[in-house]
């Protein structure tokens, strides 16, 4: 067990070393969107973090692709530009082809494809993407960072995903209880709860705090809220 | 061989014996593990007339909040305590040794222990274990040369400062110090300058969070502990509502275990009488 020339014990020479490029940061951020029968919503922190510190308190990391499709991206915040940038300009060649906007569906389908598109070195990104479908419907798609899309009526992703996905599945998905029967959720109820649920996410992930900058899509348009969250 | 008369002396100097062993483990998958390391924003000043510590209560395990309000002002003696930032269980551990080294100190003595005899007890401490002890420390007090304040570093060195920070918010806290710090300040001033510290470290490390906890030992009388000095965030206030209704919750068995009662009198023993002997062993 000697090495270097049999003068040392193998634990007491440094081994060799290997230096790797790291081209991935985690800003942190958490989203929430909930479809019902008419509308979506979907939320998002505005805190942008690196590490221990903060970049930014007021980054907003919802995108409106058009008046019916939102998307919400975090996690690494330069491929989340590179991404949506990419995105629109898509959009817009669809556009110009076929002389129509693209439908929520549409756009889900395709941002998968660019997800996979870019397989074995991803972009870095959780994306959660809402709006109304082709008949009005509220609609929520979420992804993994390469590519994987599943439709839902409510998703959490992000940093705090995890742990606000189980409070979504029993208040929405009423899972895990006896004697509940379901009803459509109203949109004040949704927007209630998407609130509440990221007051609790503040209390426990340090990546999530500052504000939730909230979009609200109706047949009518896109609606904005604002609400404070702790800031610690 | 060893003897009474020739005792075994010790080898002088560090043993490695462990090292290989513990290289071998590694080596074979089974890492030492992870202990929990605490962000942390914990700070000390000299004011006119004794000591401010100051800490936030926010403890941390990776990006999760595992405690939102703990204490990170440790108690030495009457006239010292000290801030602990770090691996959570060393600051516990090292500062609870050395409190009761001190209180053992103070009863041979029958004096007042100076707080430069605390800074050596957990600098050598620190320093035998060379950094594996992870505790970052603010030690502060008040003796008869005066008020103090050390800093302390898992390695074992320390500073004596008139105003020092620690932890992953020190940065932020030092800030605000060396912009606002002098000589002779007052209570009320010293105060407000260690808020702020820990107020900056609270909005701006994100290891750091919840509460503002003061202690101020004053060159006369005892120190006063404010736990909980300023709530420097409140939760947000929910608007739904989250109670389950009766019967919500799935019964997966069920099982009656039937308990037989039976009444039994008891009468009060009366007492016998017994002759005087001689007691027995």
């Amino acid at each position: 067990m000697l090495s270097v020339n049999g003068n040392f014990p193998e634990y007491a020479v440094p081994g060799a070393k290997q230096v790797r490029f790291e081209p991935y940061a985690d800003n942190g951020g958490s989203i929430v969107a909930i479809a019902g029968d008419d509308y979506a919503v979907i939320g998002a922190d505005t805190r942008l973090s690196t590490g221990f510190s903060i970049y930014t308190r007021e980054q907003k990391k919802l995108f409106k692709l058009s008046e019916k499709t939102v998307l919400g991206a975090t996690g690494c915040w330069c491929d989340t530009l590179t991404l949506t940038r990419l995105l629109s300009a898509r959009m817009q060649m669809y556009e110009h082809e076929h002389n129509k906007s693209m439908s929520t569906p549409a756009v889900a389908q395709m941002l998968s494809t660019m997800l996979y598109y870019k397989r074995f070195f991803p972009y870095y990104v959780s994306n959660v993407l809402a709006g109304l479908d082709a008949d009005g419907k509220g609609c929520v798609y979420s992804y993994d960072p390469i590519g994987h899309c599943e439709r839902s009526n409510y998703r959490a992703g992000g940093s705090a995903g995890a742990q606000l996905q189980p409070l979504l599945d029993n208040q929405i998905g009423l899972k895990n209880m006896q004697n509940v029967t379901e009803a459509p959720l109203p949109r004040e109820k949704a927007l209630a709860l998407l609130k509440d649920v990221f007051i609790s996410a503040a209390e426990r992930d340090i990546y999530t705090g500052d504000c939730i900058y909230i979009l609200i899509i109706t047949a009518s348009g896109i609606q904005e809220e604002k609400f404070e969250l702790r800031k610690d | 061989m060893a003897s009474i008369l020739v005792p075994e002396v010790p080898a002088p100097g560090f043993s490695f014996e462990n090292c290989q062993r513990n290289a071998f483990l590694a080596q074979k998958g089974f890492p030492a593990p992870k202990a929990t390391k605490t962000g942390t924003t914990i700070v000390g000043i000299i004011y006119a007339d004794g000591v401010i510590l100051g800490a936030d209560t926010r403890a941390t395990e990776n990006t999760v909040v595992s405690d939102k309000n703990c204490q990170k002002i440790h108690y030495l003696a009457g006239n010292m305590y000290c801030c602990g930032a770090g691996t959570a269980a060393d600051t516990e551990m090292t500062t609870q040794t050395v409190a009761s080294q001190l209180e053992l100190q103070r009863l041979h003595t029958g004096r007042t222990v100076p707080v430069e005899t605390a800074a050596t007890l957990l600098k050598r401490m620190l320093f035998r274990y060379q950094g594996y002890i992870g505790a970052a420390l603010v030690l502060g007090g008040v003796d008869r040369t005066g008020p103090h304040i050390y800093c302390i570093y898992p390695h074992g060195s320390v500073d004596k400062l008139p105003y020092a920070t620690m932890g992953s918010g020190s940065l932020a806290a030092m800030a605000v110090f060396e912009s606002g710090w002098k000589p002779n300040m007052s209570e009320e001033e010293g105060k407000k300058l260690v808020r702020d510290a820990i107020a900056a470290g609270i909005f701006n490390d994100l290891g750091s969070g919840s509460n503002v906890d003061l202690c101020v030992i004053r060159n006369t009388g005892p120190a006063q502990y404010l736990r909980t000095y300023e709530e420097a965030n409140v939760k947000g206030k929910k608007q739904g509502s989250y109670r389950y209704a009766l019967g919500t919750t799935a019964v997966l068995k069920q099982r009656v275990i039937p308990l037989e009662v039976t009444s039994v009198n008891i009468s009060s023993p009366q007492p016998m009488e017994v002759e005087p002997t001689h007691s027995r062993r």
